[in-house]
Formats: C-alpha cells, structure tokens, sequence
C-alpha cells in the first residue's frame, strides 16, 4: 500500500463489537447500515400504502389494530409515505447505501475519503429517521401538509391536526437529513476526485462512479436549499417571521397565529409580507434535482448490469457519461416546471419548459444506448439483469410521460391529478426501487460471500414488474379522466364513482405487489446464511469488486493497491482468452 | 358498471379545441415508442439469448447510430415544444370585454360574487358563448381552481389576486375541484360550473343579488369610514379615488405603478407600504378588518369610480359649494344609485 493510502486510512480493522457494527469506520460497513436503514424504511413506507390504498376504496373498512381510517389520517398516511419513501429509500440506498460500499472497491480505494464524517452522516441519517418517525407519536400525530410541504399550509399550526408539533419534528428531521446529505456528498467527491487507484483515470471509471458522483454533486447544491427552507419555515411557525406567511391571512376566523402567539418581543404575531411562492421555489429547487439524486445511480447500475449480462461493451460509454453530465446541470434549470400553475409569466414558463424538453434529450441517449449494448449481445437471464431490464422499461413508461407535464398548456389539464402520481411513481419510485433491486442481486454475492436464490429472485421479479404497472398505469388514466390527487375521500365524490372499478383493480395490485416484496426479504435473509456459496467473481464482469474476496477484507486490497490497465467494459475483446479482461489485467492483453 | 367511464372529460371551453390536438399528437408519439422500445427489448432478448447467440459482437457505439438517435429525439422534443407555446401563447390576457366574476377560496369553499350582486357558494353560473375572466384570490392557503372540461386550472394564492379566463362553448354542469391540497378536507372542495343559454343566464342573473358589487362596496366606504379622508372636496385628507383604477400612481420615493386590483388590495390592507406622492402617511392598516370579500366589493367601488365620479358623494353630510364651483358640469342630479 502507498504512503498515501496509509495516511488516508490509518486506522486498523476494529475488534470490538461496537466499532465494527455500530460505530464503524468502515464504509463497507456504512453502506451496510444505510442500506439496511432503508429497508427498514421501504418496509414502513409500503405499510403505510398499503393502508392508502384500502382507505381510498374501503373506507369504512375497519383494520385490527388500526381502527378506521378517518379521511384526515389518509392524509397524514400520504404525507409520511411519500415522504419516507423519496427520502429514507430513495436518497439513502442508491447513493449511500450501495454508493459506499461500492465507490471505494471500484476506484480501487481502501476507505472512503473521510471515514469519520462517513459515519456521522450515517448516525445523522439514523437519528434524522427516528426524528421522522416519533412525528406520529407526539400529540396530534404526524404531518399532514404532504411531501412537498407546501406554504401557508405547513406554515399555520391551526391548518390541522398533525401541523403542530408533528410538523416541527417532520422539518427538523429533514433539515438533519439535509446535513447528513451534505456530508455524504462531499465525502463521494473528494474520495472520487482524489483517491481513485492508479491508472483509474476519469474515463475508466465505470459507470456507477460517474452516477454517484454526479448525483453527489447534485446532493451538495440541492440538499444546502432545503436545508436554509426548512430553517426559515421553522422560524415562520415558531418565531413570527414572515419569510413564507403573508399577511392577513384568515384560517378559520383566526387572524393571527399561532391564535394567541406572541414573538420574541411578547408582541401578538403578526405575519406580513412572506411569499408563498418562496417556499415553492426552493423547495422544487432542491426538489428536481432531488428525483435524479434518485435515479441516477439507477442508471449507473442498469448501464453495469446490461454491459456485464450482454458481454458486450456498453454502447457509446462517452456518451453515457456526457448524458449524466447533461442531466445533472440540466435538472438545475427545470424547477418551474412543477409551478407552472401558480402564477409565472408565460415567459419564464417556456424557458422551465424547452430546458426540459432537453432533458429529453439525454434521456433518450441512454436509453437507445441500453438497446445498443443488449444488440448483438450473449445475454444472460440472471435475476440482476432482469431487475436493469425492468429498469429500462419502466424508466421509458415513466419517462415518456414527462413530456406531457412539461407543456404548460398541458400541464394545465394534468398537474396535480393521478396523471402526476402515475408518471413519478413509475420514473422514480418503481424505477429506482428497480435499481436497488438490480444493485442487490448483483452484489449479494459480494457483500455477504453466498448467492441469492435464484428461482425466488425469477419470481419476485416478475410479480413485481406486472403489479406495479397494474397499480401505476391506470393512474395516468384516472388523471386524464381529470382526478385530482390527494384526494381523501373517492366514495363520496358522484364523478369519481365510474373509476372506482379501477381503484379497486389498483387496490388489488397493490396488495399483491406489497405480499411478493416478503419474497425478496426472505430470499436475502435466508441466502445470507444459507445461499450457495459465491466465488470471487460469479458474473465474470471487469470492475475491481471482483478482484477482492467476498466479502472484501478492511481496507478492500488487503494493503495491495490495485493498477488498472483497461477500460471499464471490455467483455467479449476479439483475440482474447476469455470473454471479459479484468480492469486490472496486463495492459497486453488489451494490445491485441 | 364501465358504461358511464369517463375515459376522457367533455370538452367544453375554447381551449379544450386547442389543446386536445396537441394532447393526441402527444400521446401517439408515446404509444409509438414504448411500444416501439418494448418490442425491441423483447426481440433482443430472445435473439441474443446466449443459448441462441454464443458469440457477443463487438461493438462500442457508433457515431451515426448515436448523432441520429440525438438528433431526432431533439427534433421530437422541439416540435413539440414549440407546438405547446404557440397554443399557450395564444390563450393570452382576458380579454377586455370578458364578463367579470370575483371568486374567494377559503378552506373548504368557493364563493363567487357576480358584477350585479349575485353571489354563490361552490357554484359557478356562467352564460355559453361569451370570454368569462374569473379573478380570485384566497383568504388562507393555496388553492386551485380546476375545470377540466374547460382545460382551465390556476392556483389560488392567499396575497395575490389572478384571472383566469375561458369561453365556455357548450352548456351543461360540469365539476368544479380544488386541485391544489389545502387540508384536511381538501377532497370536499368541489362545485359545479353551470353554463346556460344567455337568456337563462339573465333569468338567474336577474333572479337574486342584493344589489350591485359596487353598491355594497360603497355601503363599506361609508362604514369604514373611508370617505372621511376619500373625497372628491378640498378638505379631503386623502386622495381621490375616482379615476385612479387604471392610471399610473406616483409615489413619494419617485417610484410609481399602474393602479390595478392587486394595487388597491395592497394600499387598502397595508396603505404605509407605497405612499401616494403628495399626501401624509395618515391612512389605518386595515389588514384583518376588511375581509376578502368585501375587499372586492370595495375595489369594484373604486373601479366604478371611473365612470360615476361622483357617486363618491350622494349622502355626503354637507353639499359643498366649494366642490361644486370646481365641478360645475357635474349636477347632483345625475347620480346614480
Ligand atoms: C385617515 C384618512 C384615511 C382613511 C380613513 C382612509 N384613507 Fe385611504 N388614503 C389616505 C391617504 C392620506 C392616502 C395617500 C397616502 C398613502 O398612500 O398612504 C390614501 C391612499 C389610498 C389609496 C391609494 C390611492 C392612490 O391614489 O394611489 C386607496 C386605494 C385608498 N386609500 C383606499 C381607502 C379605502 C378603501 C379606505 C377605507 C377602507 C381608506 N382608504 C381609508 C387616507 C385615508
Ligand atoms: C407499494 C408501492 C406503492 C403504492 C401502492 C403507492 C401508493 C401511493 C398512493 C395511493 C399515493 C397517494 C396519491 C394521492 O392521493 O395523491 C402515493 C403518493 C406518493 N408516493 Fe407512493 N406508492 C408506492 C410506492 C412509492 C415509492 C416507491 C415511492 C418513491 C418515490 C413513492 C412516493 C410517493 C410520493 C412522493 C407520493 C406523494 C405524496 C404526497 O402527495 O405528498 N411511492 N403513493
Ligand atoms: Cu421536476
Ligand atoms: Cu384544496
């Protein structure tokens, strides 16, 4: 190991019970804990769905345990969900999960840049969950102002049960997952820019670098704005500042709130002069950018997964990567695509609109190169490659939806009905899940030394594929119809009566969409001990990963740092002895 | 059970005809590639199987493939594009004869108020066949009104009023939703848009209304007490307000704006925010005393202004010789009620 590394990573491989499983300095084992974070949080979010889902159809439906869902809990239901699932799924297994486990190995690393701040963005993220999660505890229970959280709404404790205390803990627990994302980020961009392996350079870096760093990127520039929104609507709730809360305002014959509140001074609250659109700005400023801090790091892994599974090299790599560069700098210039209703003029509205109908653009880059790479491939059906398969599918269904919401005069008709909840379930929700399911499958063997079963893998894929278009496809037709979104109460509604057939259909899907998940988790749980064992490098793929013994030793190289002579992607190169040349193998080969 | 599915709403304002095409082209453009893209995949997957196809070909991209599949999707995106802003360009202001109606939000309501006095509660009369602009504002959070067989939507804002304007062009009943959460009972803010014959129209019209949006508007000049500065005399302390909807305002810091609603609304509740050239600081914050409605009662009274000057002053306490002499064309006479 060079002289560097060690400085970098001086610290030895703990003993200790605690700092190997709790406080552990290893990103291998961070990556581990996020990812298991997010289980657990995939599992709570799907829970709270799956009540969503039979309140909307059944609302008189009485659950054990639970009671009656009155339309107000739905609501808290819907805001916790989305929440939940875009922040402690979405944001935390991708990037920090498989992203920290992972960079390092692949750039030929033995730890991440800063191994401390690694794992006090983990327990950030932890205790920023429980945070989240204690919100349906305290008096009034959770939040009901939906993910998006929008002003004077989430401003006004009165607005409803749940926007007290609730709503406090639902915005300082964001603002801690904002800190921790930060951390996070910063520590994936140094490590990518400074300690990638030798003869590693930029574009030899295989495609889930690229995704993590950028979305790294993206996290630095996104995560600060909701971070600074979250505290100034602290302030407005707690403090009497008007940053978001004009003035005047009547909420149920209450002028001012909180009704009786007195500001620091001990004068009566009086708001005056905030901007409701503030709010939105900064949020969707963060916001946007935040759906491709979800699926880019899918993309990196379907872009893996399809080259690897093909034997073929990926198709146009400089392409790919100049494609998530586009996306990455575009999806800053796109918010206003989400405020196109709420009063811009007609000429900002075009520029939020051709900006993203250039997003497009790179888009369809990646996904006609994901064709060309399975072109003229040897393919193999493995569970991994069905879940990047699934990926493509679903991020085209999903994708070709945007184009609709982005035509303000389009928009007009579809914003904020089912359409809108069909086209981001299916383009980030189920596609990035996809990502993460790929990403598992095919690193078990790495991670925990044992394949996963296959047949139970064929399964849960397949079930899963079909539910989640059965339940998210019929929304983009329920939006058309013109059913608005968040919408509590669908039985009491005449117009709505028609499409209940269909909401009792999507109900259905759900469900036995949710049962099959069970599959997976037993699958991991019971291959991690009792799974075929895996060799070092089951799929024959290139990248350094599978260089190492599974599960990798401390620091990665066992002190060797690795040398890399070749290319990402090179499967299938004409002369040589087998159908893939390790990165690390002897430039020669190459030279043929 | 799927007789009555409403697979698409009606189509019953001048911008549905607009944007339906658009909406159609958009959606076979979709259907052409997902299907086009699926069919790939599979045909792929079953020719290139490694049972079928043991030897991988070796390629790494190609130029050409990839600037066309650039190129044409860039094509696609700006057509379209460019297709959506010329229809939304064309829906343009309201136009300037459109039937005004004045609409609040409140958590969970609609209430619209009609130029003659009409008013109305989650219910919307409008006549077929004429350019309707709807200004609402909110009193508490963000709103959104929501014909979608009218195509029309336009979030509600609590500090801000906004037009939305459309020209119904087939009679019936259609809904009415809120379609931008605001609580709990979001789900219940609902109403009907009901278009009628004109004539039918002027039967409703006619059938209701306790007088004229302006007349109550001046009821509440008097009761607040604003014609005690707002008058039209020379020991008036405030400016006068006739004329002034429209016209250009100059302020004490050289600034200056056109006078429009959302002008009045914010001299009324907050007057020390811009001060008139010319005139002391001496008007009341009437934020929280003047509620959404009767702020537009009051400004269609200051609108109404413009043509009847002098209904600022039928039951002014003294008839003032002063103002007479000034105004001599104007006879008390001609007031109208
Ligand atoms: C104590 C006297 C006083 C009262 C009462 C008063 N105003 Fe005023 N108002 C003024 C003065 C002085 C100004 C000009 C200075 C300023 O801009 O504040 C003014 C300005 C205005 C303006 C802007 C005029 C312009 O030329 O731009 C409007 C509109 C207005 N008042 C409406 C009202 C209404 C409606 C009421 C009753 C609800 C009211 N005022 C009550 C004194 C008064
Ligand atoms: C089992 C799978 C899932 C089901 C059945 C499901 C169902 C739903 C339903 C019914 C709604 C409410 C729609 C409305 O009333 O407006 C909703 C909202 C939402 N879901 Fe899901 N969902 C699932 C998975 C996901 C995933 C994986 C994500 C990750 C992005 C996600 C993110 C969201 C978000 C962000 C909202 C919006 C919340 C809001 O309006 O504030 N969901 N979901
Ligand atoms: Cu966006
Ligand atoms: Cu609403």
């Amino acid at each position: 190991m060079s002289e560097q590394a060690h400085a970098v990573h001086a610290h030895a491989a703990p003993t200790g019970f605690i700092r190997k499983y709790i406080f552990s300095l290893d990103h291998k084992m961070i990556g581990l804990q996020y990812y298991f974070l997010a289980l657990v949080a995939v599992f709570v979010g799907m829970f709270l769905s799956l009540l969503m889902r039979i309140h909307l159809v059944w609302p008189e439906a009485s659950l054990p345990w639970f009671g009656h869902i009155k339309p107000e809990q739905y609501l808290t239901l819907l805001t916790m969900h989305g929440t939940i699932m875009v922040f402690f799924v979405l944001t935390t297994a991708p990037q920090s999960g498989f992203g920290n486990y992972f960079l390092p190995i692949q750039i030929g690393a033995p730890d991440m840049a800063f191994p401390t701040l690694n794992m006090l963005s983990f327990w950030t993220t932890f205790v920023s969950f429980m945070v989240m999660l204690a919100a349906f505890f305290v008096e009034g229970g959770a939040p009901l102002s939906g993910w998006t959280n929008y002003a004077p709404l989430s401003a006004i404790p009165s607005a409803g049960p749940g926007q007290g205390l609730g709503e406090d803990l639902w915005i300082i627990s964001i603002a801690l997952f904002s800190v921790a994302s930060l951390m996070g980020a910063l520590n994936f961009i140094t490590t990518t820019l400074d300690l990638r392996a030798r003869g590693m350079s930029l574009f030899r870096m295989p495609l889930t670098c690229w995704a993590w760093f950028v979305t790294a990127m993206l996290g630095l520039l996104a995560f600060g704005v909701l971070l600074a929104g979250g505290i100034l609507l602290l302030l407005d709730r707690n403090l009497g500042t008007s940053f978001f809360v004009p003035g005047g305002l009547n909420i149920n014959g209450n002028l001012s709130f909180p009704p009786g509140g007195l500001n620091p001074g001990g004068h009566p609250i009086t708001h005056t002069g905030g901007s409701p659109l503030l709010w939105q700005h900064l949020f969707w400023f963060f916001g946007h950018p935040e759906v491709y801090i979800a699926i880019l790091p899918g993309m990196g892994v379907a872009s893996q997964l399809l080259s690897t599974f093909s034997r073929k090299p990926i198709f146009g790599y400089k392409a790919m990567v100049y494609a998530i560069l586009a996306i990455g700098i575009l999806g800053f210039l796109v918010w206003g695509h989400h405020m196109f209703m709420s009063g811009m003029s007609p000429y900002s509205a075009f520029a939020f609109s051709v900006m993203t109908m250039a997003i497009g653009v790179p888009s369809a880059i990646k996904t006609f190169n994901w064709l060309g790479t399975i072109w003229g491939g040897r393919v193999r059906f493995h569970t991994p490659m069905l879940f990047a398969i699934g990926f493509v599918s679903l991020f085209v269904s999903g994708g070709l939806s945007g184009p609709f919401l982005a035509q303000p005069v389009l928009d007009i008709p579809l914003h904020d009905t089912y359409f809108v909840v069909g086209h981001f379930h299916l383009i980030m929700g189920v596609a990035a899940i996809f990502g993460i399911f790929a990403a598992t499958y095919y690193w078990f063997p790495k991670m925990f030394g044992r394949m996963m079963n296959e047949t139970l893998g064929r399964i849960h894929f397949f079930v899963t594929l079909l539910g989640t278009y059965a339940v998210f496809m019929p929304m983009h037709y329920l939006g058309m119809a013109g059913h608005p979104r968040r919408y509590s109460q669908l039985t009491e509604l005449n117009f709505l009566q028609p499409l209940m057939p269909l909401q009792k259909f999507m109900s259905i899907a759900a469900f036995i969409t949710i049962a099959v998940q069970f599959v997976f988790v037993i699958n991991l749980f019971w291959s991690m001990k009792k799974g075929k064992k895996a060799e070092i490098n089951p799929w024959e793929a290139t990248t350094l990963e599978w260089t190492v013994p599974s599960p990798p030793p401390h620091d990665n190289f066992g002190g060797v740092t690795p040398v890399v002579n070749h290319g990402p992607y090179e499967y299938s190169v004409p002369g040589a002895a087998k159908d893939y040349t390790m990165q690390t193998d002897p430039a020669t080969v190459a030279a043929h | 059970m799927w007789t009555d599915f409403p697979l698409f709403p009606a189509r019953a304002a001048n911008f549905a005809d607009k944007v339906d095409p658009l909406y159609f082209f958009l959606v076979a453009v979709t259907v052409f590639f997902s299907v086009g893209i699926f069919l790939t995949i599979t045909v792929f997957a079953i020719k290139y199987r490694r049972s079928v196809h043991p030897q991988a070909e070796q390629i790494k991209g190609s130029l050409a493939v990839e600037a066309t599949w650039t190129i044409i999707p860039l094509g696609i995106a700006l057509f379209i594009f460019v297709w959506g802003a010329a229809v939304y360009y064309s829906y343009g202001a309201p136009p300037k004869n459109a039937l005004r109606v004045y609409g609040t939000a409140k958590q969970w309501m609609w209430k619209f108020q009609h130029a003659d006095g009409q008013r109305e509660i989650n219910e919307l009369h409008v006549p077929v066949g004429q350019d309707v602009a709807v200004t609402l504002i909110s009193q508490d959070v963000i709103h959104s009104f929501f014909v979608p067989a009218f195509r029309a939507k336009m979030d509600v804002l609590p500090n801000r009023y906004r037009t939305v304007w459309f020209r119904p062009t087939r009679t019936g009943t259609y809904h009415l939703f809120c379609a931008e959460y605001c609580g709990t009972a979001h789900s219940g803010m609902i109403g009907w848009v009901v278009v009628m014959e004109p004539a039918d129209y002027e039967v409703w019209l006619a059938a209701g209304g306790e007088g004229s949006l302006a007349s109550s508007g001046e009821k509440l000049f008097r009761h607040f007490g604003c014609i005690s500065c707002h008058r039209a005399d020379k020991g008036a302390r405030g400016p006068d307000l006739a004329g002034l909807y429209g016209r250009e305002v100059h302020f004490q810091d050289g600034s200056t704006r056109i006078a429009d609603e959302n002008y009045l609304r914010e001299s009324i509740l907050a007057p020390k925010a811009k001060i008139v050239a010319g005139w002391q600081p001496i008007m009341p914050v009437f934020q929280g005393q003047v509620n959404e409605e009767q702020m537009l009662e009051l400004i269609a009274y200051i609108k109404s202004l413009n043509q009847n000057p002098l209904n600022v002053n039928p039951n002014a306490p003294v008839p003032d010789e002063e103002q007479r002499k000034r105004n001599p064309q104007v006879e008390p006479q001609v007031i109208r009620p």
